[in-house]
């Protein structure tokens, strides 16, 4: 069953003198447990794209269903609520609390959903030794690499219990090093536990590990190559 | 958590926050120890005002305060004398005949009011006598003596022994006059109560005055504490139908005004110091959300509502004015502790002073009802200075706000 399906999708943006299509009639699904990549140059309607699969825009029209809930129907603090508990984001800056420690950061999101301190300490425990930080649970951003924030985010991402995370251009300030290591954890992640990713790259790296490389131009899917199969099977229109 | 986060997110400027701080407490230090100041004058003025000038109560015929002439009377003043000693809570009875006089030396002339009373008497209502610094209060002199204050005995140029002239209309509206002589001189802070206020015998001056048997104009009521005030006021207006019975908040305009409207002034002053802070702290928290406009954008993306973020904001709000404002009602209530002990002195400003009434030395008192909504404003003006950044922070769009830089 599709996690994703994204009907018909178009976002106009009012520009002053003309409108702007960032998106132009997308339809997709994504399967549960897929690995994706969202490819396209700069202005193809990539981030407008993501910010919609996020909930975190509204489109112009068509529809984003995540596991059946159209996100238009959702009221702006229902909305919230949906990003809370269903969707995990992994931002290209990090975008951690610079004052808390990495196991704060984690345990954060889960104090949002009203989790248990005892629960939400193990938890974040857990999470950060899974992405190899075990041993810098009491640092704070400041104090660690880009590689090792990146990965906090992703402990950050996956804390919640969503079903799908969405990564928008998580390598784009990593060395090689770096974005081989957080490709290699998200990969397993991806693996053992069935969690669905989404990336907006441009970045070979990424785009070498995907299983599916959805490309963007205009606001358009001008291809979609699915290179294996994951979990159930893949659309392919 | 919340509160945890905004405690650490007061720290991410330790200077900004601190300065900002830094004037709460000393906002708040003045204003607390301003409050103490005036309370601390007010409570001396109020003190040596009941002490000194007008006891407690004041008995008068209804006419008397308005028109100040003799003819308005008070009946059996002795027979009453001692029925007001009877009632509880009573510790000092004095009746005085009071007329408006003229005094005159050898050299010069002024006009005074003139109080008759019974020396021994006139103590246990007020403690004018304890403040004689030349002579006597009342010995010394068998014939006629008179107790003037240092004020006036300067302007006529007398001294203890020496003679003045009373001049003053008479019961029946004759113009009379007897010649005193100087058994005691007495000096008060209030150097305008000392230029005006005469003190005779009761009988030397019911003789000059020709009044009937048993009159006198004023009967003047001291209390064992303040806490009978209002009972005895009641019971003697009960008693005594057909006369004034006035209580020093009454009796004396200033007094009353000292007493009731000081406070709203003293309120006025802390809200004015609390505004100029609040906008301090408008300012820090607002550069604040600026400063992090991409991660409150990112906070709000995975799914943190607008009502915490607004709380989290309000908290950092609040417990900068909390800290501050605690530490500097803090200093502000141990420099009062101190300062009441100590006293401060201000000789330099001493006629300026004494010409109001007020003591050079001031002992600062503690106001706990003032210090208390202190306290409630600092935390209001925390919260009132929060909410126009915090408004400004709920307006980011996530998505538009994670794509700042």
């Amino acid at each position: 069953m599709s996690i994703i399906t994204i009907n018909d999708l178009h976002k106009v943006y009012d520009g002053t003198q003309v409108e702007v299509h960032a998106v132009n009639g997308v339809t997709l699904n994504i399967e549960e447990g897929e690995f994706s990549a969202l490819v396209g140059p700069s202005g193809s309607g990539k981030t407008t794209l993501m910010n919609m699969l996020g909930g975190l825009d509204r489109p112009t029209s068509g529809q984003v269903l995540i596991n059946g809930t159209d996100l238009s129907q959702l009221k702006d603090s229902e909305l919230i609520d949906f990003r809370l508990h269903h969707i995990g984001f992994v931002f290209q800056s990090y975008n951690l609390i610079p004052v808390l420690t990495a196991l704060e950061n984690v345990e954060f999101i889960m104090h949002l959903q009203g989790v248990p301190s005892a629960e939400r300490h193990a938890r974040a425990r857990e999470l950060l030794e899974a992405v190899g930080l075990g041993d810098r649970l009491n640092s704070r951003p400041g104090q660690l690499s880009g590689g090792q924030q990146q990965r906090v985010a992703v402990a950050r991402a996956l804390a919640s219990k969503p079903r799908y995370v969405l990564a928008d251009e998580p390598t784009a300030n990593l060395d090689s090093h770096s974005t081989e290591n957080l490709l290699d954890i998200m990969e397993e992640l991806n693996h053992k536990e069935n969690i669905t990713f989404v990336f907006s790259t441009h970045d070979a790296r990424v785009v070498k590990k995907a299983h599916r490389v959805i490309v963007l131009e205009d606001g358009k899917v001008i291809s979609d190559e699915v290179r294996e199969k994951v979990g159930a099977s893949n659309s392919n229109e | 958590m919340i509160i945890h986060v905004a405690w650490k997110n007061i720290w991410r400027n330790p200077t900004r926050s601190l300065v900002v701080i830094l004037a709460m407490v000393v906002g708040m230090f003045a204003g607390i120890f301003m409050v103490s100041f005036a309370k601390g004058m007010m409570k001396e003025r109020l003190n040596r005002g009941i002490e000194t000038e007008v006891s407690h109560i004041q008995i008068h015929h209804p006419k008397f305060r308005e028109a100040d002439e003799l003819k308005y009377q008070i009946n059996d003043v002795f027979q009453k004398t001692k029925d007001i000693e009877k009632i509880e809570g009573v510790n000092g009875v004095s009746p005085r005949i009071v007329v408006q006089a003229m005094v005159a030396s050898a050299e010069t002339g002024s006009g005074v009011k003139l109080i008759g009373t019974n020396p021994d008497r006139e103590k246990t209502v007020s403690n004018l006598y304890t403040y004689i610094k030349k002579g006597k209060w009342f010995e010394g002199i068998s014939r006629n003596p008179v107790v003037i204050g240092q004020k006036l005995a300067e302007k006529l140029n007398v001294h203890v022994r020496s003679k003045i002239v009373l001049t003053f209309q008479d019961d029946e509206g004759n113009i009379t006059s007897g010649a005193f002589r100087i058994a005691g001189i007495y000096q008060t802070v209030n150097t305008s109560f000392d230029e005006t206020h005469v003190y005779v015998r009761f009988k030397d001056l019911d003789q000059l005055a020709a009044l009937p048997q048993g009159a006198a104009q004023e009967i003047a009521v001291h209390l064992s504490s303040q806490k009978y005030l209002n009972q005895v006021k009641n019971k003697l207006s009960d008693m005594y139908p057909n006369l004034e019975v006035l209580t020093w908040k009454k009796l004396n305009p200033e007094f009353g005004y000292i007493n009731d409207v000081y406070d709203y002034y003293l309120y006025v002053f802390i809200i004015i110091i609390l505004l100029a802070l609040g906008f301090g702290i408008v300012n820090t928290i607002l550069m604040a959300i600026l400063e992090r406009v991409k991660e409150l954008g990112m906070l709000m993306a995975i799914g943190m509502k607008k009502g915490r973020v607004f709380r989290m904001i309000m908290w950092e709000s609040v417990m900068m004015s909390i800290i501050g404002g605690t530490i500097g009602v803090g200093i502000g209530l141990l420099v009062t502790i101190w300062t009441n002990h100590t006293g401060i002195s201000f000789d330099s400003y001493k006629t300026g002073f004494e010409a109001l009434g007020y003591g050079t030395t001031v002992h600062p008192i503690i106001d706990w009802g003032i210090t208390i909504n202190v306290m409630i404003l600092v935390f209001v003006t925390g919260i009132v200075a929060a909410i126009y950044p915090a408004l400004k922070a709920l307006k980011l769009n996530p998505a538009e706000a994670l794509r700042t830089e």
